[in-house]
């Protein structure tokens, strides 16, 4: 598959030799402040400027669904140095879990009457299991905190390229569930609607607010921008702590950290469990805003975008994984199918641009590996070893050890 | 301080051996250090004197014997709970964590004796921050302590000068507040003046904080300038052990180090002069 082009590697090998280009310049603290702040006004406000049904709020209200899933993936790779080449199977979960809990799905259910927990309109009259959306948005952080934790218990003793196995075998398994689970039945319901779907899906109905339509997509937005908000706050928070320091030992040198105190075991377990918990949470909103739950959705190239997204933005730095993750997903779902797609036919060729996409993604990343290895917005860390470090580099080799001894 | 707890050795190693495959690392080591006390253990190289260390610290699990500590087993414990309960470590190929700068590298020396949870530092509670200013100023101090100008305290790890790097090692382990500390090879790749600074340094450690040194060294001035107590490895096996100066005269210690020609000339020469 054309997916296998954009498989990236962990963080870019350091650069030898000389410095090829000037220190990116630190801005100063205010400014820096003063940056995020009207970042994130412009994202609060972008809706106003944009048709509240048009194709564009759609394209941004999917862009921030994915930063959620992003920076999920970015607290394992990036802070943990976890390599996770399964993400998918979290979305897929939280997805899922919306699905169950907000849909037709289990028809029968009390008796064709439905069960109904604090929801409003269409959804309170119909049969199947209907529960308000952020009880959802809670039992899909549960599941895929636990799911997150199962799937970490394996690769504990495992480092580097073979948790990447483990965690890409753990994704497929997920996606082969979904699309075979509608042959898969008990207790009078089956697993998964298969590639059929599960459909429609319940519309986020928020306390106080009238339940969202497919008309008017602004609230939509809104809420995931608050997801964003909520995830962008707990990623500052954790990666400068106990827990974020721990993480980053644990990537730098796992017998070091074990030596110093790192409870190994743990410190990865909630790696993996909030990573994943965010994934859960974009899944529900996913399911919920595609009014789908499709086991289409959920292959082994969905991790791969994703993670693209990481490294693309930059590796382990909160900001660059938001832009990394809103360009890909806007080349992906703007660009390519609506600006660029008949490229090729108007230069005498017979297919279409989307059925590249992946290997765009792979020159891309390509690309980037060249020009700028960091990453888009590097993590400070990575960018003073990448380029203040190369003088030390270059003389000592990649190691600290040291090279005299008496 | 450790004294009060009970008057026996701090540590105790009895018939400790560990086996990789057909080879035999260490063969029924037994071993005490007692507290307030510099003891160091020397040997050729291979001699199993590292895998010693990384059994005492939880790396490895020996195959047979058991280890003590304070009075407790610690025997195939977890290298972090070993750490928690006050064995500290540095190692013979520095491992700082390159991309964090020198203050953080003590701060994560400093992780078992914090408490803040997931919850707690993602809603920054006082308590977490209170800490978390806690365990920075502390950090400072260390660095301090062991030499490192204040200027640097904020430079990545990588980017320090050797000597620096041994440093920052070294106030990490101390940041938990350890009984014991393991140095392996701390001099290496010093020259005498630094190494001089080292020994004294030792001292002040033993002196002021009460620590226990356990010491891995080839630096035959440094070993018989400060340990109390040496214990020669050679092939997994103790071969001698006593006070420096009675390592140092023992015939087989000479062989072991310079070979058994050149220890039986010396021995004639002794006897001649």
């Amino acid at each position: 598959m054309t997916g296998d082009a954009a498989a990236p590697r962990r963080a870019p090998a350091p650069v030898r030799g000389p410095r090829t280009r000037p220190r990116a310049p630190k801005l100063p603290r205010r400014a820096r402040v003063g940056l995020a702040a009207a970042a994130l006004l412009g994202g609060a406000i972008l809706p106003l400027f944009l048709a509240s049904g048009g194709g564009l709020i759609e394209d941004a209200t999917l862009a921030l669904a994915y930063v959620v899933m992003a920076l999920g993936l970015n607290i394992i790779v990036g802070f943990a140095g976890l390599l996770d080449l399964g993400y998918v199977a979290f979305f897929a979960i939280g997805a899922y879990t919306m699905g169950y809990f907000g849909s037709l799905f289990h028809i029968n259910v009390n008796g064709g009457e439905g069960i109904h927990v604090l929801v409003s309109g269409v959804a309170a009259e119909l049969p199947g299991i209907h529960l308000n959306f952020l009880l959802i948005v809670v039992l899909a952080i549960i599941a895929t905190t636990i799911a997150g934790m199962l799937i970490g218990l394996p690769t504990l003793r495992l480092r580097g390229d073979y948790i990447a196995i483990v965690t890409l075998a753990f994704g497929e398994i997920v996606g082969r569930i979904a699309i075979n689970g509608d042959e898969i039945t008990g207790f009078g319901t089956k697993l998964t609607n298969g590639r059929q779907g599960i459909t429609p899906v319940d519309k986020i109905d928020l306390p106080f607010l009238d339940p969202f339509t497919a008309l008017n997509l602004r609230p939509w937005y809104w809420v995931a921008f608050v997801m964003v908000l909520l995830v962008l706050f707990v990623n500052f928070r954790l990666r400068d702590s106990r827990l974020g320091r721990a993480w980053i030992a644990l990537r730098e040198d796992e017998v070091a950290a074990v030596s110093m105190g790192v409870p190994a075991v743990k410190t990865k377990l909630l790696a993996y469990g909030t990573g994943a918990a965010f994934g859960g949470i974009s899944g529900a909103f996913l399911g919920s805003y595609l009014n789908t739950v499709n086991a289409d959705q959920f292959q082994f190239s969905f991790s791969i975008f994703i993670l693209a997204m990481v490294i693309l933005g930059g590796l382990g730095s909160i900001w660059g994984v938001v832009v990394g993750a809103i360009a890909l997903s806007f080349i992906n779902n703007y660009l390519i199918p609506d600006v660029l797609n008949n490229v090729p036919a108007r230069i005498g060729l017979d297919f279409d641009l989307t059925q590249l996409s992946f290997g765009i993604f792979g020159f891309l990343l390509v690309i980037m590996m060249v020009l700028r290895p960091e990453g888009l917005i590097p993590e400070r860390r990575r960018q003073l070893e990448l380029q203040e470090g190369i003088e030390d580099l270059a003389v000592d080799g990649d190691d600290v050890q040291p090279a005299v001894r008496p | 301080m450790s004294e009060a707890t009970s008057n026996g050795p701090l540590l105790v190693a009895s018939g400790v051996t560990k086996q990789f495959g057909g080879l035999t690392a260490v063969d029924d080591v037994s071993f005490a250090i007692p507290r307030n006390a510099i003891v160091s253990l020397i040997g050729p190289n291979g001699a199993g004197k590292t895998t010693f260390f990384n059994i005492l610290t939880g790396l490895y699990k020996p195959t047979l014997g058991r280890v003590s500590f304070d009075g407790r087993d610690i025997t195939g414990g977890r290298p972090d709970k070993i750490m928690a309960l006050g064995v500290a470590r540095t190692f013979q190929n520095i491992r700082l964590f390159g991309t964090m700068t020198a203050l953080e590298n003590v701060m994560v020396g400093q992780h078992t004796r914090m408490k803040a949870g997931l919850f707690g530092s993602i809603l920054r509670l006082p308590r977490v921050r209170r800490e978390e200013r806690h365990v920075r100023d502390k950090a400072a101090e260390l660095l301090s302590f062991v030499g490192l100008r204040p200027a640097l305290h904020d430079q990545l790890a990588t980017n320090l000068s050797y000597g620096d790097q041994r440093r920052v090692e070294i106030a990490r382990a101390l940041a938990s507040d350890p009984k014991l500390l393991l140095l392996d090879e701390p001099t290496a790749g010093m020259n005498p003046q630094e190494s001089g600074d080292l020994t004294r340094f030792m001292e002040r450690l033993r002196d002021e904080l009460g620590l226990s040194i356990l010491l891995i060294e080839h630096d035959m001035k440094v070993v018989m300038g400060v340990s109390e107590h040496v214990t020669v490895l050679d092939h997994g096996e103790k071969i001698s052990e006593g006070d420096a100066l009675t390592v140092r005269t023992d015939p087989q210690v000479v062989e072991a180090y310079l070979g058994k020609q050149e220890a039986e000339r010396q021995r004639t020469e002794d006897g001649v002069g």
